[in-house]
């Protein structure tokens, strides 16, 4: 096992207060944390899940015991506040203890430092979730490195949602290429413990460059699944960038979860790397 | 491969390798922890249905073409797929020249050799070459052990230039599997790659040939869903894209669970991913046994059958 890998395993198994020798069955334990859930409709997509509750039972009935669920009203709507509450009063009322909200920021609106600031204060949520290709700026914009850095400031993680569908197939009234992540290499050493789980990688990032992707890795980078493809998808990823972490995401419900959870089944992993996957990087990344 | 030969080497080959099936359902694969995915299978039936998977290519690593498949076959078996039909071995070529999808071909046939239990040849061809097409089919499904044609992105499917080889595939009972995707409404699309609605316009011309719709358009799988709606010999094949939500619903919804397939398009793509959106959507159980296994079974019989096999 890689270093880094094997501190944010270290990591994940002493916050759970489990020892490393008892890893198969901290999976169980631990359970699985689903990084990548969004709550309402994608405009163009009825999604398998109508209703919060429908979301919820889903979820649980295949062993999720967290949800980072950000909302679909993040990425379109203007009034972003409203869509924060909305999101942070429908996991409490609705989201059956496993739904975490993760709020948005557009970084292009006004005041947008203060959705931030009721993200943590008023919602009490530990990650934001951002949508720069909707939005309308890269990641060597200078209003993302401010972002990163007050988010960092106040121990915020940051998701930066890659992509949402493929955007060969887009509407041709709501079409948004998929966010470049190259800026991050020089953003990243400009905001010290940043904390970045970049969303739908895809097939341009997780199966592209090698080079980036290892260095986005070595800048402390996080990945989740729910757009890696390839046949044995996790096992080839982890050893074609050793130390690269990988967490758990199904991009639910805009995709079929199962979709996901069969991705751990065909990859051969070690008892640490599933462990690492189902919900020992999302703990560090927490943690970190 | 001769006909004799191939039939001999597919007995032998039954009789001594484990079903991916059998290997799903083995002892390691249903301990807890090595069992991540258990859920996904509800009742575990469907797991010991044993997948035929309509779309594949073997692009594992490997020192010959058999041992490529090798690699393949042990994903395939975590998965509970039990048999694949390939085509296309890499390197991919838009528009191949005879010589090379005959080099493909040879690729497929050296795998069937000694994975004939297990995979199903769909033979490699560019109808902008028609007379080496047409021969090359002759060599692989006639004379030889492959079952199906796979056409990609060499000649637009509505080109009058396929007609000679459907008519022939008729005649052989070979499966047709043609590619289509919707790129940017069909704006995208590489100069010769098809559209469902291209393919509904080949099949108008065939009736009664069954078709298999690769892809189904792809990520616009709800146009490709309309397109073939009114071709009942067309066929979709669900894989190769993303698993978005409500895909599978739409298709059996409107073209009937007897004419949806489940396909991954492995190695680009996850066994699992593809997978998924068939376990993961709201059909019956009934339904995703046809789309799992069933409907390919039955396509693929006529053409087995001519070979003297059941499947």
């Amino acid at each position: 096992m890689e270093r880094r890998l094997f501190f944010a395993s270290a990591a994940a198994v002493a916050a759970s207060g489990l020892s490393s020798v008892a890893a198969p069955a901290a999976a169980a334990a631990v359970g699985l944390i689903d990084t990548n859930v969004t709550l309402n409709q994608w405009p163009i997509r009825q999604s398998w899940a109508p209703t919060p509750a429908a979301l919820v039972q889903r979820l649980k009935r295949h062993g999720v015991t967290r949800a980072w669920t950000g909302t679909f009203e993040g990425v379109l709507h203007t009034d972003m506040a409203g869509a924060n509450t909305r999101l942070a009063e429908t996991c409490q009322r609705e989201g059956g203890g496993i739904l975490e909200p993760i709020g948005s920021v557009n970084p292009t609106f006004p005041d947008w430092e203060d959705d931030i600031r009721r993200c943590q204060e008023v919602h009490r949520m530990r990650g934001l979730r951002l949508y720069p290709n909707y939005q309308g700026y890269a990641l060597d914009d200078e209003r993302f490195v401010r972002l990163l850095k007050i988010a960092t400031d106040r121990r915020l993680f940051i998701q930066i949602a890659l992509s949402i569908e493929d955007d060969r197939s887009q509407n041709p009234a709501l079409t948004a290429l998929p966010v470049q992540a190259g800026p991050l290499v020089e953003v990243l050493p400009k905001v010290p413990g940043a904390r970045l789980l970049l969303l739908n990688g895809g097939s341009r990032v997780l199966g592209g460059n090698i080079d980036l992707l290892q260095r986005l890795s070595a800048a402390g980078v996080m990945f989740d699944l729910a757009t890696l493809e390839g046949v044995a998808g996790i096992e080839n990823l982890l050893r074609r960038v050793p130390g690269i972490r990988v967490t758990f995401g199904s991009h639910s419900p805009y995709f079929y979860f199962e979709s996901a959870l069969l991705k751990l089944q065909e990859s051969v992993l070690s008892p640490t790397e599933l462990e690492a996957v189902r919900s020992g990087n999302a703990q560090a990344l927490l943690s970190a | 491969m001769n006909r004799r030969a191939f039939l001999h080497t597919s007995v032998l080959a039954a009789a001594t390798l484990p079903t991916a099936a059998q290997a799903a359902t083995s002892g390691s694969n249903l301990n807890p922890a090595n069992d991540p995915a258990a859920s996904v299978w509800g009742s575990g039936d469907l797991r010991k249905l044993g997948a035929w998977d309509i779309h594949s290519h073997v692009g594992t690593p490997g020192p010959t073409p058999a041992k490529r498949m090798e690699v393949l076959i042990k994903i395939a078996d975590r998965v509970g797929v039990e048999r694949l039909c390939i085509c296309m071995s890499p390197p991919w070529q838009y528009e191949p020249t005879p010589e090379q999808f005959r080099r493909s071909n040879d690729d497929v046939l050296a795998i069937l050799k000694e994975w004939s239990s297990r995979a199903f040849g769909l033979v490699y061809l560019n109808a902008t070459h028609l007379q080496a097409s047409l021969d090359e089919l002759e060599r692989c499904v006639n004379d030889g052990p492959m079952i199906g044609i796979k056409l990609w992105v060499g000649t637009r499917a509505n080109a009058a230039s396929l007609d000679p080889i459907v008519r022939r595939a008729s005649e052989l009972k070979a499966l047709i599997l043609q590619h289509t995707w919707i790129k940017q409404r069909g704006k995208g699309n590489l100069p010769h790659e098809s559209t469902p609605m291209e393919l509904a316009e080949l099949s108008g011309r065939h009736p009664g040939v069954p078709i298999v719709c690769g892809h189904t358009g792809g990520g616009d799988w709800a146009l490709g869903i309309r397109a073939i709606r009114a071709r009942p010999d067309l066929y979709a094949d669900l894989g190769g894209g993303d698993p978005v939500s409500g895909e599978v619903e739409m298709a059996v919804r409107e073209l009937g669970a007897n004419r949806v397939l489940y396909g991954s398009d492995v190695h680009g793509r996850s066994f699992g991913s593809q997978l998924g959106r068939v376990l993961g959507a709201d059909i019956s159980d009934a339904d995703k046994r046809l789309i799992l296994r069933e409907n390919l079974r039955g396509l693929l019989l006529p053409a087995l059958r001519r070979k003297g096999l059941t499947g």
